[in-house]
């Protein structure tokens, strides 16, 4: 069943994606900040992991340190720079990220060189698993699925339910009110970032053994975040989460069955020619839609 | 427009008198390194100058410009290929293509504001570029050579150096010249008034993304210039030239050289790629250093170079 | 009596739970000065947002000069004749107040498309800015940039602004607010002037003034009309007491 594997196979990208969205809309939402060099964050996290396992010789290992570093590389990006950009204009946050991305792609360069790493996966995550009688599927690509749904889950509870997520939330809502409450902002504006600097880090270095791990690995995958966040509707996580899904499967869906469905109407030859752009279009068609149907996403925050 | 000398004029009228002459300098020296690299350099002066008109004046951040340089790149090479070799038509292509797309991405992204904005443009010439690489027949992405220039009957030889220098700055004046004229004319003081206060010129009757939007395809169709000169600049063109790194410098290039102001995109343009130029011989690792600097220099040099010679000027 | 110049019937507009606007109709009759006045949140400046298309109610309609104009967006309905001035001071701050008010007049000279000459030196375009610039005494200070004139100054710009745009109505939200006793009363003669040529709809907060000005006055409290009359009538009525019990109380009494 080659659909039911490929939707899989979306369902898991889609929550790849959200990872990266849902710290993306957190720290725009309560800092209002831009912050291009999410996708850096994303890459810094396969590096380390494929480093880290390297080093240790064991993947879990590997990744828990590779988390850490991750979320410490965040905190010090925050501190150093980032902090002083509060409060500025969107173009100025865009334009100075944009030279963080520019440092950290050579930075990445200069330590592990040009040629992309491998993070090879440990033999128990390679064996396929039988999910559905006769169906069969990576254990790997399953374990994603359920770590990213369970950190969903617990990000949902954390924003939610939590005093933590509640000051989130009345930070995004009403920037003075946590200032009134008492409430030592430029900590809890740490934390949030160090947390969406996580999430990135755990998205990349999930997604490491799959796909090489690559300098401007982060960038494409970021302009699908913010595609995500556009069609989820702004500072919505539960829009970047049902966007995230939808756009994840649109994509893997699109490259696998593309090619045949257009053979059915095209020559083989122009099929073969179109569908790669033409699925690679797909979400962006997606987008300009949602943009002229409701401009302001599919799923809004609720009103302030 | 009453001519004031002051420091930022004077830096304008040198930095212009030089461009004028430097081919006598390369010719005299025989140093066409330096011909070479201006050329570019005025290329993507044309470029940044347009992107100001959006941004400087329009209020508009677009993250997508680098979308038209590959558009007006790729209709002058695929053009090429299929054996049109005329400039008469394929730069008017060039320009008709750039405008079209520009129209259509306009009125999608105008929907939105501030960093959506930002976020749309960019997502927008990420399609582009993928559009780009999708095109097998013409090279996909490895890109596509073009074997002859432009020709234009006798009138220019683009294969010329000195002559096509020429045509550049000549494109790059007028294009400067074109925006100082529509800046003072009734549709760009509207335009600046929509990015001053929109809810204020809704109010006295000014459909204002109507405005937005011309001002965004004249833009847009300014930089298909500069994609068409670029492509024969390298006889070359690739997705890569259009990739979302190329909208960021186009952006760099403007901040540097000082937001809304008319020649400060020629100016910005100038000190990014001489820098770029001089870093990179110095350390194969230049980002590592230009990264860090733009970071410094949005954190404590906004308004650009002529931000800081009007300071000097007024201080 | 003549048609009403705007009738607005039944508006209706919501912000999450709160009536801003509860089921309000309205009649302006041509030549009159209408005020609209009401404690503080009675949903005025909602109404005049609703009225000049910034903020579009939930359901009601709004005619002017005949015309529904519900639906229509503000740049459109401004073209019909319907000019605002703003509470909070809303002006081009780069510009000069001749531009601004230029801007205000070329907007009401056909379409602005046109890309070449340069617009400061359109002479009608000018001398109408000069002219309405004069009208309300900033006429030496047309070339100053808004961001160095005082505030007073700035809302004498917004009524030149308006007035350029030759509105039927002109709707005014709070011109008086912060100004100091002396450019108050330069704006009350200003408006004692202007209104002899346009029908004014006026919201303020200086009851001094408005019983000065207006020809009725309509009084909104939680965004619904709880009086509309002559100025004698609403003094005197009892709804009107009782919602202005306290400090505004002793104004409308001894106005």
């Amino acid at each position: 069943m080659v659909l039911v594997e490929q939707s899989l196979n979306g369902l898991q990208f889609g929550l790849l994606l959200f990872l990266l969205a849902a710290g993306l809309t957190l720290v725009f939402g309560i800092m209002d900040f831009v912050n291009l060099a999410h996708g850096s964050l994303y890459m810094m996290g396969a590096y380390f992991a494929a480093t880290f396992t390297a080093w240790t010789g064991s993947f879990i290992l590997g990744v828990l340190l590779a988390l850490g570093a991750t979320l410490l590389l965040g905190i010090a990006l925050e501190f150093v720079a980032l902090r002083h950009l509060y409060g500025r204009d969107h173009l100025d946050q865009v334009l100075a990220t944009f030279g963080l991305i520019l440092f950290f792609n050579d930075a990445v360069r200069l330590i592990w060189g040009p040629a992309g790493l491998a993070l090879p996966l440990p033999a128990w995550l390679t064996v396929p698993v039988q999910i559905i009688p006769g169906v069969y599927y990576p254990a790997y690509r399953l374990s994603i699925i359920i770590v990213a749904l369970a950190v969903a889950a617990l990000l949902y509870v954390v924003v939610m339910r939590t005093r933590i997520g509640m000051l989130i939330r009345a930070g995004a809502s009403n920037r003075e009110m946590i200032g009134a409450l008492g409430i030592n902002i430029k900590l809890l504006f740490t934390l949030v970032f160090g947390l969406g600097a996580a999430l990135a880090g755990l998205a990349g270095l999930m997604q490491a053994p799959i796909l090489t791990v690559q300098i401007g690995m982060g960038e494409n995958i970021l302009i699908l975040a913010f595609v995500i966040i556009v069609i989820g509707g702004i500072g919505s996580i539960r829009g970047a989460f049902l966007a995230a899904i939808f756009v994840g499967m649109i994509d893997t869906l699109g490259r696998a069955f593309l090619p045949d469905l257009l053979r059915m109407v095209l020559s083989s030859a122009a099929a073969s020619t179109a569908a790669p752009a033409l699925s690679s279009m797909l979400i962006y068609l997606l987008m300009a839609i949602v943009l002229v149907v409701r401009p302001e996403g599919l799923f809004p925050a609720a009103k302030r | 427009m009453k001519l004031q000398i002051n420091t930022s004029n004077v830096v304008v009228a040198l930095v212009a008198a030089g461009l004028v002459v430097l081919p006598l300098y390369s010719q005299l020296t025989g140093n066409i390194f330096i011909l070479t690299l201006f050329t570019r350099i005025i290329i993507f002066a044309l470029a940044a100058a347009s992107l100001n008109l959006i941004m400087g004046y329009g209020g508009m951040m677009s993250f997508g410009h680098a979308a038209y340089l590959g558009i007006g790149g790729y209709a002058v090479g695929i053009l090429a290929h299929e054996g049109i070799g005329s400039g008469f038509i394929q730069w008017p292509v060039a320009l008709a293509v750039s405008a079209l797309y520009a129209l259509v991405i306009g009125a999608l992204s105008l929907r939105t504001r501030g960093v959506y904005f930002i976020m749309i443009t960019l997502a927008f010439a990420q399609m582009a570029y993928y559009i780009a690489s999708g095109m097998s027949r013409y090279g996909g992405d490895d890109g596509l050579t073009i074997y002859k220039r432009s020709s234009f009957g006798g009138l220019i030889d683009l294969s010329n150096r000195v002559q096509f220098y020429y045509l550049c700055l000549g494109c790059l004046f007028g294009g400067i010249y074109l925006i100082w004229r529509i800046i003072n004319s009734r549709f760009g003081l509207v335009v600046q008034g929509i990015r001053s206060n929109e809810q204020r010129m809704q109010a006295i009757g000014y459909h204002a993304n109507r405005y937005r939007l011309v001002c965004f395809v004249i833009s847009g169709t300014i930089c298909g210039l500069a994609g068409a000169l670029l492509a024969n600049n390298t006889d070359f063109i690739s997705p890569a030239g259009m990739y979302w790194t190329r909208s960021g410098e186009l952006m760099v290039m403007v901040v540097f050289g000082g937001m809304g102001s008319l020649f400060g995109p020629v100016i910005g343009t100038i000190f990014f790629l001489l820098l770029e130029e001089l870093l990179s011989q110095f350390t194969e690792y230049w980002a590592l250093i230009m990264g860090p600097l733009l970071l410094l220099i949005v954190l404590f040099a906004r308004g650009g170079i002529m931000g800081l010679l009007g300071r000097f000027n007024r201080g | 009596m003549a048609d009403p110049l705007l009738r607005v019937e039944n508006l209706v507009r919501r912000f999450g739970g709160i009536l801003a606007t509860d089921n309000l109709s309205l009649d302006v009759i041509p030549g009159e000065l209408h005020a609209i006045i009401g404690p503080n949140g009675a949903g005025k400046t909602t109404l005049i947002s609703q009225l000049t298309g910034q903020l579009m109610p939930n359901s009601g309609t709004i005619v002017f000069g005949g015309r529904d104009v519900t639906g229509l967006p503000s740049y459109e309905r401004s073209r019909l004749g319907l000019a605002r001035s703003f509470q909070i001071t809303s002006l081009l701050p780069n510009f000069t107040a001749a531009d601004n008010v230029a801007l205000a007049a070329q907007a009401h000279d056909g379409h602005s498309f046109r890309f070449w000459g340069n617009a400061r030196k359109e002479k009608p375009l000018r001398a109408a800015a000069q002219a309405a610039l004069t009208r309300v005494g900033l006429g030496a200070r047309a070339d100053v940039p808004v961001s160095e004139l005082s505030h007073g100054e700035q809302r004498e710009l917004e009524l030149a602004v308006a007035l350029a745009t030759k509105p039927q109505l002109l709707l005014l939200d709070e011109p008086m607010a912060g100004l100091g006793v002396t450019e108050s009363a330069r704006m009350v003669a200003l408006l004692k002037e202007l209104r002899k040529e346009v029908t004014i709809v006026l919201v303020e907060h200086d009851m001094e003034a408005v019983f000065a000005l207006a020809d009725r006055i309509t009084v909104l409290v939680y965004g619904r009309v709880i009086a509309s009359g002559d100025p004698d009538a609403i003094r005197h009525n009892d709804e009107v007491k009782r919602a202005y019990l306290g400090d505004q109380h002793v104004v409308v009494a001894h106005g």
